[in-house]
């Protein structure tokens, strides 16, 4: 067995008044680079950019399953509610997982749920943080799809969950990691994938505010894969429009999970920011 | 492109699969021209209407222009998914929804096998 640099801990996480049993992988030194998972999914989606040389030479890589994601559990008590992710519990979580850890000045990125709350990191955090990359950002989008047929009781969520991640990829993008992705959403908790979206369809909306994101506190990269339709490259210029100097690229072929439906290609992209980012 | 769909599908237990505990019949209409789609474990048998007086668990309609640019072998951006064209208001999706989202894999690979032809 070829062993990779990644390691991955448990740990105590206190957040909105609770305690998480939180799990969370990094690799490498340097810059810490903390990556947030899409809505439903987990860590594992930042697999490639965690065992990348040219990356972890530089950079201390980071990513964390929300709580009821992934390895980390939900809170003592989740059977008796609703799972919910907000603009504010969203934000809090980031923000204490950085402090828990220690980790000075970061480098965030997100993708989907991810991508739009580094705007809302941008706006409340801009001086605790080194540069913001958001990947398939929006500001809102209209719900154009029903999300309670994921939290169905007739309904398999698994299969359910893993149908939508798997449309949103490019057909470009090759099978094998595909459905790895896809096999990410199969194993979310019931509920979780539209507790996250509650966030993203409903709650999230952060049109009003982005006009006073200042980046030159905090630059602010927005990279988005041209086969999404959920961010669409539209969305995401509909948002870069109105933040002044938002730097934005739209990545060729790419889908709604780049970083793990195409981890190559991606990796094209990202490893150039982070070099701009490191010599500034 | 619908009439062949059942040898294509039939044929590659790739997709049949996924459809394996389905005993369902939806239809699918291109422009005004329907079809009933009857599922069997998921092997799929397809007729061509008018109909009278059948019945049908959900129903997907989008007009030829953009069923064409669906069945694109590589699909543009947006046209690549049944969602993609929700999104974009290309597609309804009528009837009982539980149905569709529970054997929503096994449907998305139906309706896109006609691109590997």
């Amino acid at each position: 067995m070829k062993l990779e640099p990644i390691t991955g801990r448990y740990g105590a996480f206190q957040s909105q008044n609770r305690t998480f049993r939180l799990y969370y992988e990094e690799a490498g030194q340097g810059i810490p680079l903390l990556c947030l998972h899409t809505a439903g999914s987990d860590g594992r989606q930042y697999r490639a950019v965690l065992n990348d040389p040219a990356i972890t030479k530089n950079y201390r890589v980071i990513t964390f399953d929300m709580p009821w994601h992934g390895k980390s559990s939900p809170p003592a008590g989740w059977q008796n509610e609703d799972y919910r992710l907000t603009t504010g519990s969203y934000t809090g979580m980031i923000m204490d997982f950085i402090r828990a850890l220690g980790l000075e000045r970061p480098v965030v990125m997100g993708c989907s749920i991810g991508g739009r709350i580094v705007l809302d990191l941008a706006l409340k955090h801009a001086r605790e943080l080194r540069a913001l990359i958001g990947l398939q950002t929006g500001a809102y989008v209209e719900r154009y799809y029903d999300a309670a047929w994921l939290d169905h009781p007739e309904v398999h969520g698994g299969r359910a969950c893993g149908a939508v991640a798997y449309g949103l990829m490019s057909p470009l993008s090759p099978e094998k990691e595909r459905w790895e992705t896809v096999w990410h959403y199969m194993q979310g908790g019931p509920g979780v994938f539209t507790g996250d979206l509650y966030f993203y369809q409903v709650e999230g909306d952060i049109r009003s505010r982005i006009g006073e994101i200042d980046t030159s506190v905090c630059p602010l990269y927005l990279l988005t894969g041209e086969y999404d339709y959920s961010a669409s490259p539209r969305d995401t210029e509909a948002a870069a429009a109105r933040i002044k100097g938002a730097k934005m690229t739209v990545m060729k072929g790419l889908g709604h999970f780049p970083m793990s439906e195409n981890p190559e290609a991606f990796l094209g992209y990202l490893r150039p920011l982070l070099e701009e980012i490191r010599k500034r | 492109m619908i009439e062949g769909l059942a040898q294509l599908v039939n044929r590659d237990p790739a997709i049949v699969r996924w459809g394996r505990r389905m005993n369902q019949t939806f239809m699918v209409a291109v422009g005004d021209t329907q079809f009933l789609l009857t599922v069997r474990d998921g092997q799929l048998q397809v007729e061509k209407g008018p109909f009278t007086q059948r019945s049908w668990s959900f129903a997907i309609r989008a007009q030829p222009e953009a069923w064409e640019k669906f069945w694109q072998k590589t699909p543009a951006p947006g046209w690549h998914d049944l969602f993609g064209l929700l999104r974009r208001g290309e597609v309804a999706f009528e009837g009982d929804q539980r149905v569709l989202m529970a054997y929503l894999m096994y449907v998305k690979l139906v309706l896109a096998a006609p691109r590997n032809l």
